[in-house]
């Protein structure tokens, strides 16, 4: 699950993109209103942490013009100012949720899984697909209901794939998934992943489609 | 007098007055004067009459004296009275209702008389041809009375309808005044916070500058009361933000099980903490501006023992700044405050520390007029459109460091304000930095 973070306190926005790291997400940190613009132009989130005091203006214009242009990122606000018309105005700009400062770190995991699913369409907390269940919130797995070990990069690697089975996800789209900006990406990570998700989960389930990517087979 | 409306009653009824006092006033002396002369030209008319009289049909004086009907004069009849004099002195004939005594001495024209008490006005006309004197005269004091009269018929009405004037003068104040005291109910019923303005365009002119008046205040309350909204939003923002920031890397460092980023999240806490701490230090600092106390007393302070109390006591850093004092500024002696001097030096300090580079310099000098303190960094200056805001509480902008509050410049900036002085913030021209300068007069 790759997510935007958008703060511009250092110390905040490390505690925030170490913690949802732990968490099971790949974060990309932002600090101004200018450079989140510029990321949301070259990246898709499956979610966005925006802080509403920037230093060049407020989340709240950002979160305006998302909603504008149409686009459906899900999107907690986090703000020092959380009063009932101020939540409430941030709400009505577009915002699918909000926590105030200060906030429980688990809280707010808890909060960007819960909006990333359903901006995903999807109520269950759960990913299943093939017998295979993936609990995003404790990064367990299982398989047939024995327990599945996987590393954090496979977990990803699949949750990308379970989110929308049958559907076709390419290199790049998984490399998106798994790496930020911050983070070199290996050649051929992707193929070795898959590789051990194979060896693990059994060969069919997940599917290669000749020079387009990989998705999991639609029927269970 | 305290109302409006009773003052207004009062100097309109009064000038009213006035006025119509001065009308009767003048009417009473013309009416006077226009009398006198028609009642003097009767006068003369009536004694010319009688001397054409005797004169033309030669009649004996005795007869022109035949006494008429002996009635008493009750209002203005028998206003004239004629009486013939020979010029030797013996009363020929006179008018019924006549004094015996003689009318006048006069030998010929206008006199004024007292006969029998009364004042008379009297008209000679001396007939040679007869050898007598023709005296036709009337009492003053009936003259008067007609005076009297008409300005008494003057004056009875206007009496009557004083009342009533009075009373249109009050009603008409009233509609008059309706516009203020629409405009009073509007502002005395309005909630604490509507600071809409009034309607100053409909209002009538003259109640027009008070309701600009009162719109400028409103303006003014509004600005002000925004700005504290902003400001506590600030410093909630400001101060939660660290909070948070604390809280996730606490709960980062319970939850890791890589002691790496275990040391890490410790050590952004302590960095965290020595923020807040300085957070804390600043807006009490700025609390304590703001109580805008007594003005505080000046004093005679050597800017070398300034730099050195306020180098001596700032807090380290972790890269090395050199930092130096200019000879030429160590003996300029400044008169203020030195708890304001103080505190605004040592913020402009602290902010030239924070952003200064590793192995930067800062000199402290001494301004080109002699009277003030100027400190430069090498640091990378501030942004020429950000200039004006830097002051402003809580503003970071681009070049913003790690443990900046953005408060130091708006105290700096605050003390100087009280110390009388000024805060010039200039990027400098020689090389990248920021020249900050507290001006104070001599």
């Amino acid at each position: 699950m790759r997510i935007l973070v958008v703060e511009d306190d250092p110390i905040l926005a490390d505690g925030l993109a170490v913690g949802l790291g732990l968490a099971g997400m790949t974060v990309d940190r932002v600090e101004t209103c200018a450079d989140a613009r510029a990321a949301l132009a070259t990246s898709t989130f499956d979610a966005m942490v925006l802080d509403l005091m920037l230093p060049d203006g407020s989340g709240l214009d950002v979160l305006g013009e998302m909603r504008r242009r149409g686009d459906r990122t899900p999107i907690l606000l986090l703000t020092a100012m959380d009063d009932t018309p101020d939540r409430v105005r941030g709400l009505d700009s577009g915002a699918d949720d909000y926590l105030g400062k200060p906030f429980d770190l688990d809280e707010l995991s808890a909060r960007v899984r819960a909006i990333a699913r359903r901006g995903n369409g999807r109520a269950a907390p759960c990913l299943t697909a093939c017998g295979v269940v993936l609990d995003p919130a404790s990064l367990s797995a299982t398989l047939n209901g024995a327990p599945l070990s996987l590393s954090r990069r496979e977990f990803a690697v699949l949750s990308a794939l379970m989110e929308r089975p049958g559907i076709v996800l390419s290199k790049p789209e998984i490399e998106d998934r798994l790496y930020g900006w911050q983070e070199e990406i290996e050649s051929n990570a992707v193929e070795v992943h898959i590789h051990h998700l194979r060896a693990k989960i059994g060969r069919d389930t997940i599917e290669t489609v000749r020079g387009l990517g990989y998705r999991i087979r639609a029927t269970s | 007098m305290n109302s409006l409306r009773g003052r207004l009653f009062a100097i309109l009824l009064t000038a009213t007055g006035v006025i119509w006092l001065s009308a009767v006033a003048w009417i009473y002396s013309n009416t006077h004067r226009e009398l006198e002369h028609v009642l003097d030209t009767r006068l003369q008319e009536a004694a010319r009459m009688v001397n054409s009289l005797v004169g033309s049909a030669n009649m004996t004086v005795a007869m022109a004296a035949l006494p008429g009907p002996q009635a008493e004069a009750l209002g203005y009849e028998r206003q004239l009275s004629c009486q013939i004099w020979s010029f030797d002195g013996r009363l020929m004939a006179r008018s019924s209702g006549t004094p015996h005594g003689r009318l006048t001495e006069v030998p010929s024209g206008f006199s004024d008389r007292i006969v029998d008490g009364e004042p008379w006005r009297v008209y000679t006309v001396a007939n040679e041809t007869a050898g007598i004197h023709i005296m036709v005269g009337d009492r003053l004091g009936l003259r008067d009375r007609l005076v009297s009269e008409l300005i008494k018929g003057l004056l009875a009405p206007a009496l009557l309808i004083a009342p009533l004037l009075g009373l249109l003068i009050w009603i008409s104040l009233g509609r008059g005044l309706r516009p203020l005291r629409a405009m009073a109910h509007d502002v005395g019923t309005r909630d604490a916070d509507d600071m809409s303005p009034v309607d100053a365009a409909h209002a009538p002119a003259e109640v027009k500058p008070l309701a600009q008046a009162l719109n400028g205040l409103f303006a003014k309350v509004e600005t002000a009361r925004r700005h504290e909204r902003e400001v506590t939003a600030f410093a909630a923002h400001e101060l939660r933000t660290p909070l948070a920031g604390l809280k996730t890397q606490a709960q980062i460092a319970m939850a890791t099980e890589d002691m790496a980023v275990r040391q890490g999240a410790l050590q952004r806490i302590v960095l965290s903490v020595d923020r807040t701490t300085r957070l804390v230090r600043q807006l009490l600092a700025l609390a304590k501006l703001d109580a805008n106390g007594a003005a505080p007393a000046r004093e005679a302070l050597q800017a070398g023992a300034l730099f050195d109390e306020i180098t001596d006591s700032a807090p380290g850093t972790a890269q090395q700044v050199s930092i130096s004092l200019d000879p030429a500024l160590r003996s300029v002696t400044i008169q203020a405050s030195r708890e304001l001097l103080t505190l605004a030096l040592r913020n402009l300090h602290e902010n030239a520390v924070q952003h200064s580079p590793a192995g930067g310099r800062i000199v402290w000098r001494a301004t080109a007029s002699g009277h003030g303190i100027a400190i430069e960094d090498e640091g990378p200056g501030i942004p020429e459109d950000e200039m004006a805001l830097v002051t402003q509480r809580f503003f970071r902008g681009r070049h913003k460091s790690a443990i900046g509050t953005g408060l130091g410049l708006a105290i700096a900036d605050a003390a100087a304000r009280r110390l009388g002085a000024a805060l010039r913030l200039s990027n400098r021209a020689d090389r990248s930095g920021l020249r900050a300068e507290i001006e104070i007069g001599p």
